[in-house]
């Protein structure tokens, strides 16, 4: 039953991340892209969970926590980029 | 004492004199001179050994693999010449103190002098022909170093490069004969080699090798067509000139052809090159001496024809004669350093060296006129003196020599030689010394101080010794040497009189002629300046022109700094080997099945695919690229965990943070765009060569996954080896800390490096041209927007001790699970940066008082004691220990000191990554930006907010 969940949940998962490549290729400006960039983070923490569960091993838990803790990091950057030019000030 | 510390010993007085000129100048010569008399003294008490016949030794491997050891031995050639280099260089050192102005920098001037003795005691005791060979450069460089000491002056700046140039040169030529020897052979050990004469000369390759070894020799030691740099070298002070032009660099090229003469002569080939090379030069330069007015160029030429004599005596290929060669070694080297010095003296008396401007100083100086008399009469070859002898026992030695079937050639050119020898001796007693007293001097001459004549003195001392009893004094050193060069006994009788033999009457014919030429050197000199003769340093210089313009010509066009055209050639070069291979070598398909690609694997693919031609698509607009970066920078980091590899996921993925948020800070002050600088036709050529060669590597790529390993891997060792020698379960991090912990200590200290150098470009730009424009920087982009937003504040600090957590943690464990000290680097490191983007540069640097700098120094101070700790343990550098302890009531836990290098590697880059970013933002306080003075634009916890907090 769990691999049943796994596979419709990875379906799931890769499909959001090439829909996200469509925002990337496609979109009317730099903001969109780094959402689409930020939801791929997203979905990629959510495929190395699942990944680990389908594995049954913990051992690539911590990259998903390296993920959700620095990934919005860099989408901050890019969002005081835009608005302000400088990131640090 | 050991023959490696004799070498070392000058090597290392050369730091002595640096330190000691502050404790004036005696001290400082004092305490050179000890260096070299100590080295000397150690050698000579190797020297009644070695006088037994006895070879002393010492072996050190080095690089073993590579043929290279530190070995050293002391025969009697070695001794003759060490005693030659360090016994000369004590004369000289005290010379030097007293010749040298108050004006000249004399720690400076020790120094050079030192490294050159440690690089010629060097030459003489190896026994490794490579080890040899780095000293060997190491005099050129050397000499180099002095010869341009007075770095004012035109003539010593050039007469240096051309020396370095030809001298150089000549060494790269010997280091191919060498290596040729060294090949035929099989081993590099000289003691090995001498032992192979059959061997080298029945080989194909002894020609090649003999001409490159003999070029190497002919340019130090000045020999036709390679004289012309000795006399532009004497732009040195006098000291270098006594030192390194007569007595001793100079004679590094006779040395070599004495050492390798047991393999390499005894061939017609050697005898035509050698023997005749050595007669020309001996005549030529002797006759050109006679024709030059400066004193120091007319010893220089001098010195050119006695080498070339010498040169002449090896190249005969007799024992006879090479016993005769190292006696004149010796006379030579007393009598012209004498000269030399004594030549000094005179420039420093009267202040000048121009003999048409000297005469009558007899009166004036009667001790310098006596040691330049004696040593003059020496080199002219007046019995009963020393240089009598040798000049006899040559021109009898040439008396038996045949010349491609002529027997007279060599015995009329020798004495023809021996009479401008002559000539040019009695013209520096008669024209400089004897004659009416003038009152036209540049400075009134008289003798100088004790300290200055001294060194000269004791030479023409040794010349008077050796000239009355030459078998009491050097009779068993020469047996001794001469047995040395020709592998053989030798049995040398050094006599004054040798009956009515042919030599007799050469040298009567050539003392007599040339008397008659000194009488006549007036309408001589008229002669010779209206005769046109070619002038060696313009040859010099127009073909140096030459070379630099060809070369330039060649480095503009193909070093044109277009990066792409660079690109171009290295990938179409790669493509070509590749495609060369794969059509000579075959191809067979490999044997493994291709494994089932799964859905969400192959979305990735599409991911990185799609991304990295958007890349290249997008380039232009510079931050679209930086996003589109990230996609690709995200897919490679789950890629790592798909294919198993966590550690490098957890590194690329904080390495992705900091490169983006480096790179928008440097984009915020570069242009936005990219121009676009190339035609449509040169895009599409580099579309087809960049497709072709990615579409090659994956093709290599696959072949390579289709197949097995043809050798067993080393991953096979370390997966083997980790826990049991390493003491971790994570591999990767124990081959990174342990296995190959070398490469890591080298890494990080190249990204300190890069951090400081950062640093310091960031301070330059700051002082420099750029500072201006940055002063009058308006901001591209408009600003708007919460500067220091609440909410990103209080988030970013609530993550701050959670992601220090997380640091520690990831340090830890990362002996055994993934992490380490890298990786938690990156995060502590992340997690700083997230609180100076929250509330801004000067805010936040204001609340933490650490050094970045010395985080990066703490850090490789670190890695370096681990590593020397482990010698304590008399273990080799870096060598990991680890043990297992309990302290109840926790559970056994691990102590490894690789932990400890590991906190090196943490420390560094934190270090390097904030110094970086503190360089970065520095620029951008710079451009006007206004200093935030609170954490955040609206804080609740304060009574009143204060707008902007600017």
């Amino acid at each position: 039953m769990i691999e049943m969940a796994l596979i419709f949940a990875f379906a799931c998962f890769g499909l959001g991340l090439l829909m996200n490549l469509w925002r990337v290729t496609v979109a009317p400006g730099v903001p969109d892209r780094v959402l689409a960039l930020d939801t791929m983070v997203i979905n990629a923490i959510a495929l190395l969970v699942l990944y680990g569960i389908w594995q049954g091993t913990a051992i690539y838990f911590e990259a998903a926590l390296l993920f959700a803790m620095t990934g919005f990091i860099s989408t901050v950057a890019y969002a005081r980029y835009m608005l302000r030019g400088d990131i640090i000030e | 004492m050991s023959l490696a510390l004799i070498a070392a010993l000058p090597f290392l007085g050369a730091l002595l004199p640096g330190l000691m000129i502050r404790a004036g100048r005696t001290a400082c010569a004092m305490a050179t001179g000890s260096a070299t008399a100590l080295a000397l003294i150690g050698l000579l008490l190797h020297a009644p050994a070695v006088l037994r016949g006895e070879v002393v030794q010492a072996r050190f491997d080095w690089m073993p693999g590579l043929g290279l050891n530190a070995n050293f031995f002391l025969d009697g050639l070695g001794l003759l010449f060490a005693g030659l280099i360090l016994g000369i260089g004590l004369l000289i050192i005290l010379y030097a103190r007293f010749y040298l102005a108050k004006t000249d920098p004399m720690g400076q001037f020790y120094t050079y002098l030192m490294l050159f003795q440690g690089a010629m005691v060097g030459i003489v005791l190896s026994d490794n022909i490579l080890l040899l060979l780095i000293f060997w450069e190491l005099t050129s460089l050397s000499s180099f170093l002095l010869i341009g000491y007075w770095k004012h002056l035109p003539e010593g700046r050039q007469g240096a490069r051309m020396a370095l140039a030809v001298t150089g040169t000549g060494g790269l030529a010997m280091i191919a004969g060498m290596l040729i020897l060294g090949g035929i052979v099989g081993s590099y050990d000289l003691s090995v080699i001498l032992t192979q004469k059959e061997a080298i000369q029945a080989s194909d390759w002894y020609l090649p090798a003999l001409i490159l070894i003999l070029l190497g020799a002919f340019t130090k030691s000045a020999q036709f067509p390679f004289h012309f740099w000795l006399p532009h070298a004497m732009a040195a002070p006098t000291p270098v000139s006594a030192y390194l032009h007569s007595a001793t660099m100079v004679k590094a090229g006779l040395f070599l052809m004495a050492r390798m003469w047991p393999v390499l002569a005894g061939t017609d080939a050697w005898f035509y090159i050698v023997a005749t090379t050595g007669l020309v030069t001996m005549v030529m330069a002797a006759k050109i001496a006679l024709f030059k007015d400066d004193l120091k160029a007319l010893l220089a030429f001098s010195t050119v024809s006695h080498l070339g004599l010498i040169t002449m005596l090896l190249g005969f290929g007799t024992a006879e004669a090479a016993a005769v060669a190292v006696f004149h070694i010796i006379n030579h080297a007393t009598f012209k350093a004498a000269l030399f010095m004594s030549a000094g003296i005179i420039d420093h008396e009267a202040h000048t060296r121009d003999i048409k401007r000297l005469g009558g100083l007899r009166t004036l100086m009667p001790i310098t006129f006596t040691i330049v008399t004696l040593a003059a009469l020496s080199m002219a070859g007046i019995p009963p003196l020393n240089g009598f002898l040798s000049k006899e026992m040559m021109l009898e030695e040439a008396t038996h020599t045949v010349w491609a079937g002529i027997p007279w050639l060599f015995a009329v050119l020798a004495t023809i030689g021996a009479m401008f020898s002559v000539a040019y001796s009695f013209r520096l007693i008669g024209h400089v010394f004897l004659g009416p007293v003038r009152d036209d001097y540049p400075h009134k001459p008289h003798d100088p101080g004790f300290g200055l004549w001294a060194a000269p003195a004791a030479l023409a001392v040794l010349v008077v010794l050796i000239g009355v009893a030459p078998m009491t004094m050097v009779g068993d050193l020469v047996t001794v040497v001469a047995g040395a060069v020709t592998g053989g006994d030798v049995t040398i009788k050094i006599s004054h009189w040798h009956g009515l033999v042919p030599a007799l009457w050469m040298s009567v014919a050539a003392v007599g002629a040339g008397l008659i030429l000194f009488g006549a050197h007036l309408r001589l000199d008229a002669l010779w300046l209206a005769a046109p003769r070619p002038e060696a340093k313009a040859i010099f210089d127009a073909l140096v022109d030459g070379i630099a313009a060809l070369s330039h010509g060649v480095t503009a066009r193909l070093h044109d700094g277009a990066l792409s055209r660079y690109f171009v050639i290295f990938t179409l070069g790669v493509l070509g080997a590749g495609w060369l291979a794969w059509s000579e070598g075959g191809h067979v398909p490999g044997l493994r099945n291709v494994l089932p690609i799964p859905g969400v694997a192959l979305a990735g693919w599409l991911l990185l695919a799609v991304c990295s031609v958007l890349v290249a698509v997008l380039h232009r607009e510079r931050l679209l690229a930086l996003v589109v970066i990230g996609v690709v920078g995200l897919i490679v980091s789950v890629g790592f965990i798909y294919l198993s590899a966590p550690d490098l996921a957890l590194t690329q993925i904080s390495v992705e943070v900091v490169t983006i948020v480096l790179m928008l800070l440097a984009l915020n002050f570069l242009p936005k765009t990219t121009p676009r600088e190339s035609s449509t036709a040169r895009r599409l050529r580099d579309i087809a060569v960049a497709g072709a060669a990615g579409l090659s590597t994956a093709a290599l790529a696959l072949a390579l996954m289709m197949r097995d390993f043809a050798f067993p891997t080393i991953s096979d060792y370390h997966l083997a080896n980790s826990y049991s020698g390493g003491g971790g379960t994570n591999v990767v991090n124990v081959i990174l800390v342990d296995f190959r912990g070398y490469d890591t200590f080298g890494e990080i200290i190249v990204l300190g490096i890069a951090g400081l150098l950062i640093f310091a470009l960031a301070e330059a730009l700051l002082r420099g041209a750029a500072n201006k424009r940055l002063l009058e920087w308006v901001p591209e982009l408009p600003k708007s927007g919460d500067r220091h937003p609440l909410m990103m504040v209080v988030a970013g600090r609530v993550a701050l001790p959670i992601t220090l957590m997380v640091g520690v943690y990831i340090f830890l464990r990362g002996h055994n699970e993934p992490g380490g000290g890298f990786i938690a680097g990156l995060i502590v490191a992340i997690a700083l940066v997230t609180q100076f983007m929250a509330s801004g540069f000067a805010w936040t640097q204001a609340r933490q008082r650490v050094d970045y700098h010395a985080f990066i120094g703490f850090g490789v101070v670190i890695a370096a004691a681990t590593g020397l700790g482990s010698w304590l343990a008399a273990r080799p550098f870096l060598t990991s220990n680890f043990g297992y302890f309990r302290i109840p009531p926790f559970d056994k836990f691990e102590l490894a000191t690789a932990a400890l290098f590991d906190l090196g590697v943490f420390l560094t880059v934190i270090g390097a990554v904030m110094l970086t970013l503190a360089s970065l933002s520095r620029i951008a306080i710079r451009a006007g930006e206004t200093v935030n003075t609170t954490a955040m634009d609206n804080d609740p916890s304060q009574p009143a907010p204060a707008k902007g907090g600017h």
